[in-house]
Parts: structure tokens; C-alpha cells; sequence
């Protein structure tokens, strides 16, 4: 086939859809945890970039400084502590990983067949629309719609439907205040905390190490 | 080479975010590292986000339009901030089971057993 007839959004689809699902699957063979935690930063900016060609860029923005820049990294530190030794590399029986195959495998027939049963899902024709892209910047209508107010929606007649579209101001507080207490609650859980057999430290400084130097007799 | 030249739609993304699902389940089963078992939860996460964005978006549509909009990208963005909330307790509370029992092994948290 010639240069010409290749639909390069679709090219790019294929590459980082590759990249995305292989790298998936090597974050489910493999059994040393920092490999897999390098997998998954590959795989979820290969997902922000399938964002992006869904012309979703603000969510595909956000991909990549939430989870990439900054679940991804916390989960880092966690596999940096935690990686000692025979925690590094653990591997799981053969009964398991087949029954997991077998689940999974029925899982995934079932989806794939779903996908591709609806008429409507299977993209448009070259004929009937010219291989364009539409690039509308999502980042205004999403904040508007996060205050109160839905700008793609103004144009709904019916006065009934119209109120039930009025944005998301409420979620949008609910997964607030949900964001703080959850993190009070993830410091709360992490801090440094006494072990029962350790002895407490002194709170005053003894008064022979006030000095550890030796000093003149 | 035929896949080359036709536009992508829904479908595709579909089976993308299939196949990140199932990744995602069969890493929450088999992993016996903690910290695999979360990974295998934003794997699931990711999945269900990518079906959300393909169903917004209304040019992935065979015939335009009839799409969900904006709602999909928002309940996205609101999965992407939960995904980092549970994250954060999720590791807080393996990193205070590896301070207490000097392991991150999952079938070793067998301490509520009957």
C-alpha cells in the first residue's frame, strides 16, 4: 500500500495501543516488582496518548501529571522500600496462573465480542466523512461544567432534561473534601510510629553526651 | 495492511481497554507482592477509563454525535482522583504491614483467619 492511503490518526492509534497492551501484559508475566512498576509508567502514558487522540487533551494532560507524575512515583518510593531481597522478585504457583489464564481468557472473549457487536461503535466511513480531526480544547467546558454549568448542553429543549444537566458543582465538592480526609487518613497511617520492644529516646540529652568530645581533665 | 487506512472507532478502544482490564484482573489474582496487587488495580482503573473516553468522544462515532460528551471525560477525571487517593492509603497501609511484619507477601496477611 502507498504512503497516501494510510489514515494516520489510525497509525497512531495502533502504535500506542501496541505499546499500551504489551506493556500490560508484561506488567502481568514478569515477577520482579521494579520491572513491572517501569512497565506500568510506559503503559499509562501510552494510555494518555490514546486520551489525546480522542481528542480528550485535558484529560490526557491530566493522565500524565496524576498518574504518571505522581500515583506512579508514589508507588515508586513504595516498591524502593519494600524491595529487599526475596521480596524483589516472588513467584506465584502454576495452578494459579492457570486458572487465571482460563478466567481471564473467558473474561476478554466475552468483552471483545461485546465490542464489536454494535453498528454504531465501528467507526465512521472514509466515504462519508474526510479523514479530519476535530480539535475542540476540552480544558474551558470542563471547568465550567466542574462550577455549575454545562456548555454543551445549553442547546437541550426540553426544560425537565435541562435541569438534570446542571454540571457537576456537588461531585466536585464530595471528591474534594473525599481527597483531604483520605490523605489526613494515608499521613495518619504512614507516620512514623514506635515499635513495643524499642526504648524510648531520651528527652533530655545525658549529661555525658552533652559533651562527646573529651574534654581536658 | 487494511487496518492502516480505515478510522478508528469505539470498537478499537474497546478492545484496548479489554485488554488493559483483564491484564488488571489477572494481576490482582496471581501477584503475591502487595504492591503488584496495586498495580493491578490502576491497570483495571485505566481500563475502565479508556471505555469512558471512547464513548465520549464523538468523533470515534459512525454517525457522529449521540455521544456521552463531556460526562464521560468528567467521571474520567474523577476516577483518575480517586485511583490516586486509593493509592495513597492502599500504600500506606502495605507500608505499615511491611513495618510490622517484615513482609510484603499478600498470602501472609492471614492474621483475621478464622
Amino acid at each position: 500500500m502507498s504512503v497516501e492511503t494510510i489514515h494516520w490518526h489510525t497509525f497512531f492509534f495502533l502504535l500506542m495501543a501496541l505499546l499500551a497492551c504489551t506493556m500490560a501484559v508484561a506488567v502481568v508475566v514478569t515477577s520482579n516488582i521494579v520491572r513491572m512498576a517501569f512497565y506500568l509508567v510506559v503503559s499509562l502514558g501510552a494510555v494518555a496518548g490514546l486520551f489525546f487522540l480522542a481528542g480528550a487533551d485535558f484529560l490526557g494532560a491530566m493522565q500524565l501529571m496524576i498518574y504518571v507524575g505522581g500515583t506512579l512515583v508514589l508507588l515508586a518510593f513504595g516498591v524502593m522500600l519494600t524491595a529487599r531481597g526475596p521480596f524483589i522478585s516472588m513467584r506465584t504457583g502454576g495452578g494459579q496462573w492457570i486458572l487465571a489464564a482460563i478466567i481471564g481468557g473467558s473474561l476478554l472473549a466475552v468483552l471483545l465480542q461485546v465490542a464489536f457487536s454494535v453498528k454504531a461503535w465501528t467507526g465512521r466511513s472514509l466515504a462519508q466523512h474526510p479523514p479530519a480531526i476535530e480539535a475542540a480544547p476540552t480544558a474551558g467546558p470542563i471547568g465550567l461544567a466542574l462550577l455549575g454549568v454545562r456548555p454543551d448542553r445549553l442547546d437541550q429543549q426540553n426544560a425537565g432534561l435541562r435541569r438534570g444537566m446542571s454540571g457537576y458543582l456537588l461531585v466536585f465538592e464530595i471528591i474534594s473534601v473525599h481527597l483531604v480526609v483520605v490523605l489526613v487518613g494515608a499521613a495518619y497511617l504512614a507516620r512514623a510510629r514506635k515499635r513495643p520492644g524499642q526504648q524510648r529516646a531520651p528527652a533530655q540529652p545525658s549529661p555525658s553526651r552533652r559533651s562527646p568530645l573529651p574534654v581536658g581533665e | 495492511m487494511e487496518l492502516l487506512s480505515i478510522p478508528v472507532g469505539v470498537a478499537h478502544y474497546l478492545v484496548v481497554g479489554a485488554v488493559l482490564f483483564v491484564c488488571g484482573v489477572i494481576c490482582m489474582a496471581t501477584k503475591r507482592n502487595g504492591l503488584g496487587v496495586l498495580m493491578g488495580i490502576e491497570l483495571v482503573l485505566n481500563g475502565a477509563n479508556l471505555n469512558f473516553v471512547a464513548f465520549a468522544s464523538p468523533m470515534l462515532r459512525a454517525e457522529g454525535g449521540n455521544a456521552l460528551g463531556l460526562d464521560g471525560q468528567i467521571i474520567a477525571l474523577f476516577v483518575i482522583v480517586l485511583a490516586a487517593a486509593e493509592a495513597a492509603v492502599a500504600l500506606a497501609i502495605a507500608m505499615n504491614y511491611y513495618n510490622n511484619f517484615v513482609t510484603i507477601d499478600v498470602d501472609r496477611a492471614d492474621e483475621l483467619k478464622g
